[in-house]
Formats: structure tokens, sequence, C-alpha cells
């Protein structure tokens, strides 16, 4: 370190300042060096806490995720979901309507599609049954969405308490409805549905797809490019970034708020009503109450740490999706538990976090001579 | 910025050695560990490889946390240690395509067994299992194998309900102690009891266990409380705290918990735990436990596949395979004399002279039963399909193993039934 040197005025030893002009480049040097860094410390915490070699760990980790064939579609499978969330719940946080309500608008979703899969099942051609899942999957989740953002709009009540209590509405109404469909009277369980059929599924035939997964990736992949446009060059998106910025400066440019709201509200529980489609109709084939597993919640994480940007966010839900495959994989070949690896994904994001302080913000020391 | 950089490097250099430092420790370590053979079972790279060189998979719900996968985790390493198998655990395993994908995942790995310890697991395991055809899929508590028709799916579960009315018979008993001693009358002996769901696994168990109490206390009664969770700490203890102050007097549970067990050991109240002792956090209210010991199945199933032989789609251990098993009395909550009648009526029912659900010690709306269709194959209508009752009493766990009594007997009051 530098040396200190006395100073005679009163300006404090050290002071933070904004920065503005950082390159890209420089900017990402930084994150990949404080990922670096995570790793280091994590690495540290490892052999004090369990005496295992991290460089094994962090290999039996990657193998989680690379280790075969199927394990690599398991990992984009995750991807694809936890993005599909993230995606729905980003424009919402551009327009600073804070939607948590994530969770409780996948689970609607995934209920209109469950709901559409057993009642017309065996009555209706499947390829209208699949188009009933599409479609009244997408409204559930919007209808999730629309209730909160009304009464924001209309008498502005906290929507972060309001989408939040939602969730567990939502919760409550699946574990309602697993009851009456239990497939084991009062075990609230649904087995698979349409098994011999198929009616309802969203899926491409096992020749094309052999793990299951090709579908639902390509169509978050679809929509991830229509949210980065959307946001980035739609009148619609630009509209959300004004709203975001100053609902006053929105008012006097003519900008109906109430309507933006209500619209962009309307939008992010669509797309999680989608993400809530693909997990019942593409992949599970039934629900329960822990269907969306706590991705309405990380998708936050991943929505903030991609800075809103639906490209970045890419990134950044491959990080968490590959932190949790390597979970389940170090409990399994070490026998730790995988609340270490919760440690571990937090010291990381830590950082991540910490390395955006140092891209916004510089530390500015007192200067060495007092300027006359 | 550039020093920032070295400073960064400087720290990477340092932690780098250390962590290297570390790592050789660690190489230490598990040399000393694998020489006193204590090594953990979960396979790590590095461990020596199993004796036979067949590997066995398990999938679990939960971790060890959980009192129910607890159960499951402890038999898999005991099943593996015992047979010189190298056993790969995934826990935390949701009711969803991740159990599909985990035991396809196990299978890549070359395990010849594959089982799973959660009901929701069993449409994914069957799914699995259609894919891999070599390897056998075990499942726990699943209903669909002898009616699936695959040759490597199967369910097993195990009489637990005979376990139950054993420690039925140690809940009489106490309560026989306590009309003895004057604390309460005969009317009041009142047992409660926190269930999780209205399902005929739960009320198989419940009125087991009550049967069991009533064969020595006959003025017995009982009143159940739902959670509607397997397990939820909160519920469970606010349910135990309900029928307490219904002025139960003696408690037992089937939810994974430990809040009805709590709740008891703060209440002075007697308790009838289950999945395994509590008696360490209840030392003075715990007085017994059943639990079924999945070990024999589990190491059946593993020799079976080693072998090529064929698993039973449907199996069902009871007292004679080891897999009912009781837990210690703890003397200082049980009643005098416990031991010695719980061997005699062990006896009996493992000779057939006493039968759980005889029709003889129970009714049903005031009628006692000579026939009853009971749903043994899993239908969308729960269509009852298989006679039940003959020779007298109840055949529990005979026409699949698991359980599917779940009659509403008299002497039983439900309190809540939305579960």
């Amino acid at each position: 370190m530098a040396t200190i040197t006395k100073s005679t005025g009163k300006e404090p030893l050290f002071h933070i300042v904004r920065r503005t002009d950082m390159p890209i480049w420089k900017s990402w040097l930084i994150r990949i060096l404080s990922v670096l860094a995570s790793l280091i410390v994590c690495a540290v915490i490892i052999v004090l806490v369990t005496g295992d070699n991290p460089i094994q760990i962090y290999a039996t980790m990657f193998k989680g995720s690379f280790g075969s064939p199927r394990r690599f579609w398991a990992l984009l499978q995750g991807i694809a979901m936890l993005l599909c969330v993230s995606l729905a719940l980003t424009p919402a946080f551009k327009m600073r309507f804070w939607n948590i309500g994530g969770e409780g608008q996948v689970l609607m979703g995934g209920l209109g599609a469950t709901a559409c899969m057993i009642l017309f099942g065996n009555k209706l051609p499947a390829p209208v049954v699949l188009l009933l899942v599409i479609v009244v999957s997408i409204l559930c989740g919007a209808i999730w969405g629309l209730i909160p953002a009304v009464f924001k709009a209309f008498w502005n009540t906290n929507e972060t308490l309001f989408t939040l209590m939602m969730n567990y509405i939502a919760i409550q109404i699946v574990s309602y409805f697993t009851y009456i469909w239990s497939s084991n009277k009062g075990n609230n369980v649904i087995n698979t549905i349409n098994n011999d059929t198929h009616a309802g599924w969203l899926e491409l035939p096992s020749s094309v797809d052999k793990y299951g997964y090709m579908l639902n990736v390509l169509i978050v992949a679809a929509l991830t490019i229509m949210m980065y446009f959307y946001l980035k060059y739609s009148k619609q998106g630009y509209e959300i970034s004004v709203v975001g910025e100053s609902e006053n400066t929105a008012k006097y440019a003519g900008i109906n708020v109430k309507k933006v709201i209500i619209r962009t509200m309307i939008i992010s529980g669509a797309l999680c009503g989608v993400a809530g489609m693909l997990l019942v109709s593409g992949t599970d084939h039934t629900i329960n109450p822990d269907t969306a597993g706590g991705r309405g919640f990380t998708a936050i994480m991943v929505s903030w740490l991609a800075k809103f940007n639906p490209l970045f966010m890419v990134v950044t839900s491959l990080l968490i999706v590959f932190m949790q495959k390597g979970a389940i994989e170090i409990s399994t070949q070490f026998g730790l538990n995988s609340s270490f690896s919760d440690i571990i994904t937090g010291i990381i994001i830590f950082f991540i976090i910490g390395s955006e302080f140092f891209i916004n913000y510089k530390i500015q020391k007192r200067a060495k001579e007092v300027e006359a | 910025m550039r020093k920032i950089i070295a400073m960064l490097l400087a720290v990477l250099f340092v932690c780098g050695a250390l962590a290297a430092c570390g790592g050789n420790n660690n190489a230490n370590n598990n040399s000393k560990t694998d020489n006193k053979g204590t090594a953990d079972t979960a396979s790590t790279a590095d461990q020596k490889p199993a004796a036979t060189g067949f590997k066995a998979g398990f999938i679990f719900l939960h971790d060890e946390n959980s009192t129910y996968d607890l159960n499951f985790i402890n038999a898999a390493k005991a099943a593996c240690e015992n047979l010189g198998v190298e056993c790969i655990i995934k826990t935390n395993i949701p009711e969803s395509n991740e159990c599909k994908e985990a035991a396809l995942d196990l299978a890549d790995q070359g395990c010849g067994m594959v089982f799973a310890d959660s009901f929701g697991h069993e449409d994914f395991m069957i799914a699995a299992a259609k894919e891999c055809p070599d390897v056998q899929f075990c499942h726990a508590t699943g209903t669909k194998a002898h009616t699936e028709g695959l040759d490597n799916f199967h369910n097993a579960f195990a009489s637990i309900y005979e376990g139950r009315y054993l420690a039925g018979v140690a809940a009489g008993l106490k309560l026989n102690q306590m009309i003895e001693e004057g604390k309460i009358t005969a009317e009041e002996a009142k047992i409660g009891y926190v269930g999780a769901y209205t399902y005929a696994e739960v009320k198989s168990g419940y009125t087991s266990f009550f049967l069991g109490a009533r064969s020595v206390c006959p003025t017995a009664t009982m009143e159940v409380q739902f959670t509607g969770s397997w397990y939820d700490e909160t519920l469970e203890k606010e349910a135990a705290t309900t029928l307490i102050n219904n002025k139960c007097v003696l408690l037992s549970q089937h939810a994974d918990s430990m809040g009805a067990p709590t709740a008891c050991e703060n209440a002075g109240v007697p308790d009838v735990s289950y999945n395994g002792s509590t008696v360490s956090s209840c030392p003075n209210t715990f007085i017994i436990s059943s639990r079924i010991d999945w070990t024999p199945y589990m190491e059946l199933a593993i020799k079976a596949a080693m072998n090529g032989d064929k698993i039973d789609a449907d199996w069902t251990g009871t007292l004679a395979t080891k897999s009912v098993a009781l837990s210690e009395i703890n003397d200082k909550a049980a009643a005098p004399g416990t031991a010695e009648k719980i061997a005699e009526v062990q006896k009996g029912l493992e000779d057939g002279s006493i039968h759980v659900f005889d029709t003889a010690t129970f009714t049903v709306k005031g009628e006692t039963l000579t026939s009853y269709k009971a749903d043994v194959d899993t239908d969308e209508a729960y269509t009852p399909d298989t006679e039940v009752i003959s020779d007298g009493y109840f055949h529990e766990s005979e026409f699949r193993s698991a359980p599917y009594f779940d009659l509403d007997i008299d002497g039983i009051t439900l309190l809540n039934t939305a579960f």
C-alpha cells in the first residue's frame, strides 16, 4: 500500500466519488476479478470448515452441470426456467414496480395449465387442449399480475406487500386444488396428468429432442431476444423507462402512467404464466405448491445483477443455476449438507454485488497537497 | 487501478498457497479416516472403491434435518456398508421432473439400483424405469407397481400398523397407570393425535395406535387434529397444544417435525413418538416410538439387482423381516411392565393369534363390519375394488404394501377434516 502522507486540511482521509468514465472492458475485468476473489475466499472457508480440497469441490461442481449430456441439458432447462421468470419481472422492475409476486404468478399460470389438462384432457382433441393450456395459463398469470397493478394505479397501494401477499394466496389455492385433484384420496399428490394420451403436453417428438427440454429452451431464447428489443427499442419500452425514472416527468410528457403500470404488469404476469405453463405442461405434467421452486424470488436477483438487461440475464441465471446444480453434486460427492453450497453462493453473490460498488464509485484519497 | 489489481493478485497468490496446503492436509485426513474405517459412506473421488463395484443410488426429498428422510438416509448407509457397495445419495430432490432427472443421472453413473423415498416421486420413477430397463427402480410408499406391469419398477412399504399397535399398547398401559394413580378417571382417558393428512396411511396409523391403546385400556377415546402438511413444526405444535387444551392426557403424532413432542414436553404430557426416539429432547415425556427400518428392504433390493434376481413388484416388510422397529422404552415416562406386555403382544401378532384390525374390536357407525371394499388399485375416482375383510379381520397391507385402511371407527373424533 502507498504511504499515507500527513495533511493539514479537514478533508476526510477517504471519500467516495461517483465515476462515470470507466470503460466497459475495465468494468468487466473488475467483475471477473471479483468472482475469482470470491472463489478464493470460498476456498479458504472450504478448507477451514470441511477440510476438503477446494479444487476438487470446484471440479465436482463443474461436473454437476457439464458431467454428461443429460446434465448439460438439465442445466439449459434450469437456466431457461429461471430466465423466463426473470424476463417476466424485468419490465416491472424497470418501471420501479417491485413485483415480488413472481412465485404466485408462475403458480397461477401452472394451475391454469393443470386445470385445462385435467378438465379437458379426455374431452377435447389434443391440439385444442394444448391451445387452451397456452391461453389459459397466460391469462391466469396476467390476472395475478393485473390485480396488484390496478390497486397501485388507482389507489397507490404498496405493490411490494401486495404482490408478496398474492404469492401466499396462490400457494394456498394450488394446495387446495392438489387436494381436490389428488390421485390417492387425501394424499395431496397429483399423478402425471394424461400420461397415456399426452393431451396438453408441450413437447417435441423424442427423436428430435432426446432429453425433453429443447422446446422450453427455444421458447425462452426467443422470449429473451423479444424482451431485449421490447425494452430497448419499442415505444412501450421507452415509456416504462420514463415512468421508472420519474412518474412526474412521465405525466408532463403526456404518458398515461396508470395505463403503463397496468399494461406492464399484465406483460409481467403473462410471462410468469408462460413459465408456469412450461413447468407444468412442458416438463412436470403435474403441479404442487412447490412447482415454482422459489424461482419467483431468485429471479429478482437474476434481474438485478444483470441490471435489467435481458442478454446479461442469460449470464446471471447461468451462474445461479450452475451453483444450484453444483450444490446437489457436492452434497452427493462430499456428503456436505446443501446449506454449504448456499454459503458459497452467498459469498460469490456478495462479491459480485460488491464489485458493482467499485465500478460505480471510486474511493478517493485526500489529495497529498492542499490546494491553495 | 493498477495498485488494486496488484493487491488482488497478491491476495490471490497468498490464498492460493494456503489452499494448496489445505489440500495436502485434507489428503492426510482422508487416509486417516480410511484406516479407521469410519469414512463417510457417501462416495468421494478419492475414497477406495467399494468391494463389489456395485453402485446403489438414493433419492431423498429432504436431507437429514427431516426425521422422515434421516430414517431413510441411515438405512441406505447401513445397507450399503453391510453389502460393501458404493452408495450415492442425492438429497433435496423435489417431487417434480427433477426426480426423473436425478434417477436417470444415477443410472448414468452406473447405479444398478435406484431408490426414492417420497410418495410424489412415484410417477417420475416410473418414467425413469421405462427409459432404463436395465436398472432396478425401487420406490417407498407408492401404490402403482402392482398394476403398472414393469419388470424394473417396485414398491415397498412395511406393516407399520403393527408397530403403531404395539406403541399403542404402551400408551394404553400409561393411561391405566394414570387412572390407577387417580390422576384421571377412567372416562377421562382421552388420547390426542396430530396427523398430517386424511390419507389412508395416516388413518391406518392412528387407528392401529388407538386399537392398541384400547386393547389394554377399554375406556380410551381419541381426538385427531390434522395439519395439512408432512412437515410444519409450528402447525404441529399448535395442533398438539389444541389437543392438550381439549384435555387429551396422552399424545402421539404422524408428522415429521419435533412440533408435537416439544409441545408435550413443555406441558408435561406423555408422548408416543414416530420415526425414531425423541428421548434426548423430551426426557420426561417420551414413552416409545415406532418406525420403519428400511435397511432389510434396501439390502434385499441391492442383492437382487446385483445377482439379477427378481424383486417383488410390491414388498411389505413385517415384524418378522425386522422392517417394523420399536425404539427403546423410556422408563421415566412409560408405565411399569410395558416391555413385558409389548413382548407378549408382539408374539401374538407374529403367530397370528392377534390381528390389529380384528373386526370384533371396533365398530363403524355402531355396526360391526363383515365386508369392506378398499381402493387398492389406484384410479382417479378412488373406486373400491378389493374385498379386504375376511376371517374376521381387515387385511391391511396384504393386497398391496401401502396402507389402504381408511375407515373412520367409533371412539375416534376427527377435529378437522379439511385436509
